[in-house]
C-alpha cells in the first residue's frame, strides 16, 4: 500500500503542478492556491535526481547522504527523548497514583505545561542552563532533548495514571485477599492491567518527541539534525528549490521510522492481551 | 477448633451519617472444619457482607471473627483462605497455569514447584491441555473452574466463594456444582458459599443459613442431611426436594424487595 500511496501523492502534486496557476491564485480574495512555478514546486524528477547530487557544487558526498546521516542523527534525539518521556511519565503516573496528594497537586502544572507554545522553550531552556556562548554549538542537542522529552512525557503520563485507575475493583479484592503488599499489586495488577491504556500514548509520545526535536533544531538551529539542514536549505530555495525538499523527504522518513517503532513496540506490549481490548 | 466463628457481629455502614445503613446485626456463626455452608437470602440482606468480613476485606463495627483460631487479619496474611467471587477475575495477560501460580508467587514460592502444583491444580480442575490458553480464550465455565483452581492452588483449608457460577447458564452451572463437590470432598475443605439459588445451596451445602435484609441477620438455618455422596440423582429426591421447600419456606418469611438502593448484596 505505501508505495502505491506515495505514487498517488506524487501523482496528485504533479497533476496541480500542470494546471494550478503559475503566480498562486485567489479563493475568495484569500490568496490559498499555491504557486506552481518551478521555483515554488519543483518536478518530482527534480527533487528525486537533486538527491544523488552533491550538497554544493564540487561537493564529493550526495546529498542523500548528507540528508540521511542529518536524519539519523535526529531519529537519535528523538529516540532518547521519547525513551526518557516514556519513562517519566510513567514514573509520575505511579507516583500520582500512590499518592492522592501529589496528583493533586502535579496534575494542573501538567495541563498547563501543555499549554505553552513549545517554540518559546527552547531559548528559555538555553537562557536557563546558562550554556556560555562557547559550549552553545556543542551542547544545543540537550535543548532538543528536554523539549522532546516535554513534549512525549505528558500523554504518557495521563494514560498510564487512568489505567492505573481502570484497575477492576474484583481483581484488586482478589489481591487484597492474597495480601498482596501495594507495589506487588502494582507490578502484578495495575500496570499489566493498564498496558491497553499505556501502549496507544506511546504512540503518540513517540510522534511527540519527533515533533519537540525537529522544532528545536529548526527555532536553535541545533546542528547536526535534519531541523538545520531544513533551515539552511530553506535559504538556498531561490537558487536551487528542489534541495530543501531533499530535507523534507529527511524529516518524513524521520517521522515515518519513528512511527514504526511505536508501532512495534505497541505490537509487543499488547501481544498477551485480548485482541478487542484498544 | 472451628474453621470459621462469627461471634456477635454487625457492621454498619457510613455510620452516623443520613444514609447509615445497618447491615448486618448480631450474627453468630461457627463453621467446622470440613463443613459446606451456604449463605441465601434476598438482596441486600449482608451475605456478601458477611463473606467479606470473614475475608477480612472489611472489618466489623462490633463483634469477633476468627479464622483456624486465629483473627481475620492474621488468616488474611497467612492466605488461609481461598477466594473465588462472581466475575473469574482472572488476569487477562497471564495464562491459564500462570494464573493458578499468582497466591503461590505472592507466597514466595520457586518456579518449579509453581508449575508443579498448577499442574497438580489443573488436573483436579480437569483443565490440564488448556495450561498455555490465555483466559479470554475460554468458556465461561472453564474460566470459573480456573478461578476455583486459583484459590485452590495453596491448599488453603477455607474456601470463600461470592455467587460463583452466578453467571452461568444452567447446564454449567450444574455440572460446576458437581465439580466443586467432588474437589472439596477430594481435598477436605471447608467451603462458605453465598449464592441466591435455593436449589443450588442445598444441593451443595451440609447446612443452609437463611438470611434477612434491614437489618441484615440470620433467620433460620436448614440442616440439609442429604450425604456426602451427591450426584444426578440427588437432585431428582424427595429429601432434596423437601429440603429446598424448608429453604424456600423460611426465606418467605424475610422481607424481600425495596431494598436500599446501592446496597444489593453488600
Amino acid at each position: 500500500m505505501f508505495p502505491l500511496a506515495f505514487v498517488f501523492v506524487a501523482g496528485l502534486w504533479e497533476a496541480y503542478k500542470s494546471v494550478g496557476p503559475e503566480a498562486g491564485g485567489k479563493v475568495l480574495g484569500i490568496r490559498l492556491l499555491p504557486r506552481t512555478a518551478d521555483r515554488a514546486m519543483p518536478h518530482v524528477w527534480d527533487m528525486t535526481s537533486r538527491l544523488g547530487r552533491p550538497e554544493v557544487r564540487g561537493g564529493t558526498e550526495a546529498i542523500w547522504q548528507v540528508v540521511a546521516a542529518a536524519t539519523w542523527y535526529s531519529f537519535r534525539v528523538a529516540l532518547v527523548a521519547f525513551v526518557i518521556g516514556a519513562l517519566l511519565g510513567i514514573g509520575v503516573a505511579v507516583l500520582m497514583a500512590r499518592f492522592k496528594v501529589i496528583e493533586r497537586a502535579v496534575m494542573p502544572y501538567l495541563v498547563v505545561s501543555q499549554t505553552v507554545p513549545i517554540i518559546v522553550l527552547g531559548p528559555l531552556i538555553i537562557g536557563l542552563m546558562a550554556y556560555g556562548s562557547r559550549d552553545l554549538v556543542s551542547k544545543t542537542w540537550i535543548a532538543a532533548i528536554i523539549l522532546g522529552v516535554f513534549l512525549a512525557f505528558f500523554p504518557v503520563a495521563v494514560a498510564t495514571l487512568r489505567g492505573l485507575q481502570s484497575t477492576p475493583p474484583a481483581s484488586l479484592e482478589l489481591m487484597e485477599s492474597l495480601a498482596a503488599p501495594w507495589w506487588r499489586t502494582l507490578v502484578k495488577l495495575r500496570f499489566p492491567a493498564a498496558i491497553p491504556f499505556i501502549a496507544p500514548a506511546l504512540r503518540l509520545a513517540g510522534a511527540a518527541a519527533v515533533v519537540g526535536v525537529v522544532v528545536a533544531e529548526i527555532s536553535l538551529g541545533v546542528p547536526g539534525g535534519v531541523g538545520r539542514l531544513i533551515l539552511s536549505y530553506g535559504q538556498d530555495a531561490s537558487s536551487d528549490p528542489p534541495k530543501l525538499y531533499t530535507a523534507v523527504f529527511g524529516a518524513a522518513v524521520l517521522g515515518l521510522a519513528m512511527a514504526l517503532l511505536v508501532v512495534a513496540i505497541d505490537r509487543q506490549l499488547m501481544r498477551r492481551h485480548p485482541p478487542e481490548a484498544t | 477448633m472451628e474453621a470459621v466463628r462469627v461471634a456477635g457481629v454487625s457492621k454498619v455502614f457510613n455510620q452516623g451519617a443520613v444514609n447509615q445503613v445497618d447491615a448486618l446485626v448480631d450474627i453468630d456463626l461457627d463453621v467446622r472444619k470440613g463443613e459446606f455452608v451456604s449463605l441465601i437470602g434476598p438482596s441486600g440482606c449482608g451475605k456478601s457482607t458477611l463473606l467479606r468480613l470473614i475475608a477480612d476485606l472489611i472489618q466489623p463495627t462490633t463483634g469477633e471473627v476468627t479464622v483456624n483460631g486465629k483473627t481475620a487479619h492474621q488468616a488474611r496474611l497467612d492466605q488461609d483462605y481461598g477466594m473465588a467471587f462472581q466475575q473469574s477475575g482472572l488476569f487477562d495477560w497471564r495464562t491459564v497455569e500462570r494464573n493458578i501460580e499468582l497466591p503461590l508467587e505472592l507466597k514466595g514460592w520457586d518456579k518449579p514447584k509453581r508449575r508443579a502444583r498448577s499442574a497438580e491444580m489443573l488436573t483436579l480442575v480437569k483443565l490440564t491441555e488448556f495450561s498455555q490458553h490465555m483466559p479470554w480464550q475460554l468458556s465461561g465455565g472453564m474460566q470459573q473452574r480456573v478461578a476455583i483452581a486459583r484459590a485452590l492452588a495453596a491448599h488453603p483449608e477455607l474456601l470463600l466463594m461470592d455467587e460463583p457460577f452466578g453467571a452461568l447458564d444452567e447446564m454449567t452451572r450444574e455440572h460446576m456444582q458437581a465439580e466443586l463437590l467432588r474437589i472439596c470432598r477430594e481435598t477436605g475443605t471447608t467451603v462458605v458459599f453465598v449464592t441466591h439459588s435455593i436449589p443450588e445451596a442445598v444441593y451443595l451445602a451440609d447446612r443452609v443459613v437463611v438470611m434477612s435484609p434491614r437489618p441484615g441477620r440470620i433467620t433460620a438455618t436448614v440442616d440439609v442431611g442429604l450425604g456426602r455422596d451427591r450426584n444426578e440423582l440427588t437432585r431428582e429426591a424427595t429429601e432434596f426436594y423437601d429440603r429446598v421447600t424448608e429453604v424456600r419456606e423460611a426465606l418467605r418469611g424475610t422481607h424481600v424487595g425495596d431494598v436500599v438502593a446501592g446496597l444489593e448484596d453488600r
